[in-house]
């Protein structure tokens, strides 16, 4: 069955459900196409923060120097601006709506320290803020009455005359596909961090909106840029927040001592996040970690502090590792978490396909650049999600509506209905998975070189082949997990292949990319993003934009 | 560490594995054909591993195709609620180990709600309660201007927090003693949200909401079984919650219902006779008055005086009603 909206949001998270309110709020008729109920959405993981220069204190032009400083340079210094400057008053406006932010002792909100921040700027609902944030949200889509298409799983973007105009998408609970008409789309679809193994990422991060706006003609940017988190918890990897040691928790190596001052005698454990996870790795590498992991130790903070503003994390290290962090220090490491990296787009979320917009961590505006500060994605989120709902309804408002899209269904269709019907080849979806992600974790983690990353290419290579005869383990119609698995399979692959491409791209360490043959930061040639863009079968084609400066030059970056 | 799972299957295709073992049928109303069948699965898995883990490594590798919906794995999205033997749990916080019973562990979707698939349900109903409570800020007027917040003291903000660490799974409306019985019930996790808005000082509609909630299907319908502060994998408690607004809601003078009149029947008898006067107990919820409301509770009569569990006609004050009064006294409020 066909429906039209004016404005499709793919994606229920943070970003995508301010894109929709906002497009609402601008007239449009807009409904949300998600795979999961929205608040199932993975923003409800983030869990120490959202930054902004509220305080008297502080300034904009502080909190976008850290972000740029962060970001090692690589962040487009125009749009770090705006997000700075309008941070204060999208914060204020979600108090508004409801969030229960932790206050001050005059009743103004109160804030927290967090890493590579000049001061204390993380506003905060305990170790619970993306979630406290999600919840909010999603009662005003309902207070706002926006259609959500819940359990819609988007297989393929609808192009007409290169314009995007809707997608076609699985009803998973009957199994029914569907065209959505619209006249622009944003895409909202989160990250990717099924592409890695570990991650502290979930089952659904599974790139499925980068690969979607990339084969549709998007380009994408800085996709090198994968962020290892510093405190990931042993075992399950699952994320244990930065907040724990904004509020002051330490690092210690298996020798008991606070490494952390060999690498950032300033800043100690709040470095950024690629300084840090590379100081412990450098640390197990040399012999002075427990198991392959370092310790976060929280004992001194006493219980008070953890069980009022930790309590999640608390609960985490207790249910998953028998650890109770007020008597105990918890193993940690280094684990993948975010890609700074995504569908370029403009400070309004428009990418370079008319029609089609991106927001939250599937875009890169570039704000983030080669390292995002801990509390910017859930403001990134917010601020973009904002401005792209608002662009999109404006947009929609001088475009035409759609009458085509049925081949797009039929040919949809006819290739969904040839996945059912492959033959078992020996292969499980589940298992190329994680060969893939283990493989990505080795070769393109934290440290790359040139051999490593050719090896990956190949391995890629390989698994595609594998990957085009992959058969679906399930046939019925009503809620196919499994050709669900597969399809998400192959946006990992389109993301795999981006990353290590403009990983090899890049020939010297910024940032997340560590290049072990370039050690070094190199901004005579190399203060510029890589792009790719897609090319039907043949391979993308690799192109450099420069990094907007306005205010700051790259310096030698120390913590 | 070797775990048997029995999987509570259902496929509104029919199709089922050989070995798949016909259940009982699901209760009215969602006793849905063809009946559900259980299929057990042998996992190999690390002695601390958690439901999910071996539901994932089933879907994964022995069966792709059961059906569960999860996400995080950490127990913050709430994607995993379902039935784990016999009472709703989050599968990615139940360790293997402690649900193991007789040699296995049972799942199934619960059977409070209908099922889609093997152990996805259908939320609707649970979605429905939230939305009914209204769960969003009335803002108290006038709104702040766009560069200040709402100044509230942190003391009142850290109050909801138990409510807001919700995640929406569910498992307490599945174990909900009342609404199994009574589908208009709006049941712990809405009325925890309700307690989340009403108790938040920005909130302009405290009276408004405690009326509506105070309505039939509302705060007076929970039965205080404690399901839901059992099952709750966060905390939330949402007995406690519900409680709370009760108390709010008399205070505001909304006493003109039956369920306050239920608790006032209580209290007044107790505190004049020192006893609970059964005989008494229903008309006075009901309201003297209420003629028609009266007449619809004579069949149950009849069934008691039939099956000899009529309550005594003549109803006996204990003795030293003296020393219950003065607890009253002590206590305070509307009955001393």
């Amino acid at each position: 069955m066909t429906r039209d909206h004016d404005v499709l949001v793919l994606g229920a998270g943070l970003a995508g459900m301010r894109a929709a309110l906002e497009a609402a709020r601008g007239g449009a008729d807009v409904a949300i196409v998600t795979k999961v109920h929205p608040i199932r959405s993975h923003s409800s993981a983030a869990q120490g923060g959202i930054n902004a220069a509220i305080s008297e204190e502080d300034s904009w032009e502080s909190h976008a120097f850290d972000t740029v400083k962060g970001s090692d340079y690589l962040a487009d210094q125009d749009a770090v601006e705006i997000m700075a400057q309008e941070a204060p008053s999208d914060i204020i406006e979600f108090e508004h709506m409801g969030v229960i932010f932790y206050r001050g002792p005059d009743g103004k909100l109160g804030k927290r320290a967090f890493g590579g921040a000049s001061l204390a700027r993380t506003y905060f609902v305990g170790d619970i803020t993306g979630q406290a944030l999600l919840v909010t949200l999603y009662d005003q889509i309902l207070k706002a009455g926006v259609k959500v298409y819940e359990e819609w799983f988007a297989t393929e973007l609808f192009m007409e005359g290169g314009a995007c105009r809707g997608m076609v998408a699985l009803e998973m609970i009957t199994g029914e596909l569907h065209l959505l008409r619209s006249k622009a789309v944003i895409v909202a679809s989160g990250g990717l961090g099924r592409l890695y193994e570990p991650s502290t990422n979930a089952l659904i991060c599974t790139g499925d909106g980068y690969s979607l706006a990339y084969r549709a003609g998007a380009p994408l940017m800085d996709m090198e840029m994968v962020q290892y988190h510093p405190t990931t918890l042993a075992g399950s990897g699952f994320l244990m927040t930065e907040a724990a040691r904004g509020e002051g928790a330490y690092l210690l190596n298996s020798e008991g001592e606070r490494f952390m001052k060999r690498y950032a005698p300033n800043k100690m454990e709040l470095a950024a996040r690629d300084v840090t996870s590379r100081a412990e790795a450098t640390e197990i590498a040399e012999g002075r970690g427990i198991d392959g992991n370092v310790l976060l130790d929280l004992r001194h903070l006493g219980p008070d502090v953890i069980l009022k503003k930790l309590p999640q994390i608390h609960e985490m290290a207790l249910d998953y590792l028998g650890i109770d962090m007020i008597k105990d220090p918890v193993p940690v490491r280094p684990g993948m978490h975010y890609q700074m990296g995504g569908i370029k787009t403009d400070v309004d979320g428009a990418t370079s396909v008319p029609g089609l917009y991106a927001a939250g961590e599937v875009a890169c505006v570039s704000v983030h650049g080669g390292n995002r500060l801990g509390a910017n994605s859930l403001l990134d989120t917010i601020v973009f999600g904002r401005r792209s709902g608002k662009a999109s309804a404006e947009y929609v408002k001088r475009t035409a509506a759609s009458t085509g899209g049925e081949d797009l269904l039929a040919s949809e269709q006819a290739r969904l209905q040839e996945l059912l019907q492959r033959p078992y080849t020996g292969d499980t979806p589940a298992g190329l998975r994680l060969e893939l992600a283990v493989m990505m974790d080795k070769k393109v983690g934290l440290y790359r070189n040139e051999a490593g990353l050719r090896e990956a290419l190949a391995a890629i290579e390989g698994y595609k082949q594998r990957y085009a005869r992959i058969a679906v383990g399930d046939k019925g119609r009503v809620f196919n997990q499994a050709l669900e698995f597969v399809l998400e399979l192959g946006y990992l692959l389109d993301c795999g292949e981006a990353i290590i491409r403009a990983a090899l791209e890049r020939k010297e360490s910024r940032g997340a990319h560590t290049h072990t043959e370039h050690p070094d930061r190199n901004d005579a040639e190399w203060l510029k993003h890589v792009v790719l863009t897609h090319r039907g079968g043949r391979e993308p084609e690799v192109s450099h934009v420069p990094v907007t400066i306005t205010r700051w030059k790259p310096e030698v970056r120390t913590y | 560490m070797q775990f048997t799972i029995e999987v509570g299957r259902y496929n509104p295709e029919g199709r089922y594995a050989d070995n798949a073992i016909p259940g009982e049928p699901f209760p009215a109303p969602w006793n849905r054909s063809p009946v559900r069948r259980y299929q057990t699965y042998t996992v190999d898995l690390p002695e601390h591993a958690v439901v999910l883990d071996a539901l994932i490594e089933i879907r994964e590798y022995q069966d792709q195709s059961l059906a569960v919906r999860c996400a995080c794995r950490s127990a913050i999205c709430g994607s995993c609620a379902m039935w784990i033997n016999g009472h709703a749990n989050l599968a990615c916080k139940s360790k293997l180990q402690a649900f193991t019973k007789d040699g296995k562990t049972r799942v199934e979707s619960p059977p409070s709600m209908p099922v889609i698939r093997d152990l996805v349900c259908d939320m609707a109903p649970f979605w429905e309660k939230h939305l009914a409570v209204k769960p969003w800020l009335q803002n108290k007027q006038p709104i702040p201007p766009p560069d200040e917040e709402y100044r509230v003291p942190n003391a009142a903000m850290e109050e909801l927090i138990q409510e807001v660490s919700c995640i929406s799974c569910g498992a307490c409306l599945m174990d909900c003693e009342s609404f199994a019985v009574n589908s208009e019930f709006l049941g712990p996790q809405a009325l925890a949200q309700a307690y989340r808005y009403t108790g938040d000082p920005r909130d302009a509609e405290t009276k408004e909401r405690l009326g509506q909630y105070s309505e039939s299907g509302g705060i007076w319908d929970c039965t205080h079984c404690y399901e839901c502060v059992a099952q709750c994998p966060k905390g939330v408690a949402p007995l406690d919650q519900i409680l709370k607004l009760r108390k709010l809601a008399v205070d505001a003078g909304f006493t003109n219902n039956a369920g306050t009149r239920h608790a006032d029947a209580f209290a007044e008898s107790v505190r004049d006779s020192g006893r609970l006067n059964e005989l008494t107990l229903m008309p006075k919820s009901i309201g003297y008055f209420n003629v028609i409301e009266q007449l619809k509770v004579l069949p149950s009569a009849f069934n008691m005086l039939r099956a000899g569990k009529l309550p005594p006609l003549i109803h006996h004050k204990i003795p030293g009603l003296k020393r219950i009064k003065a607890i009253f006294e002590r206590v305070g409020g509307r009955f001393k």
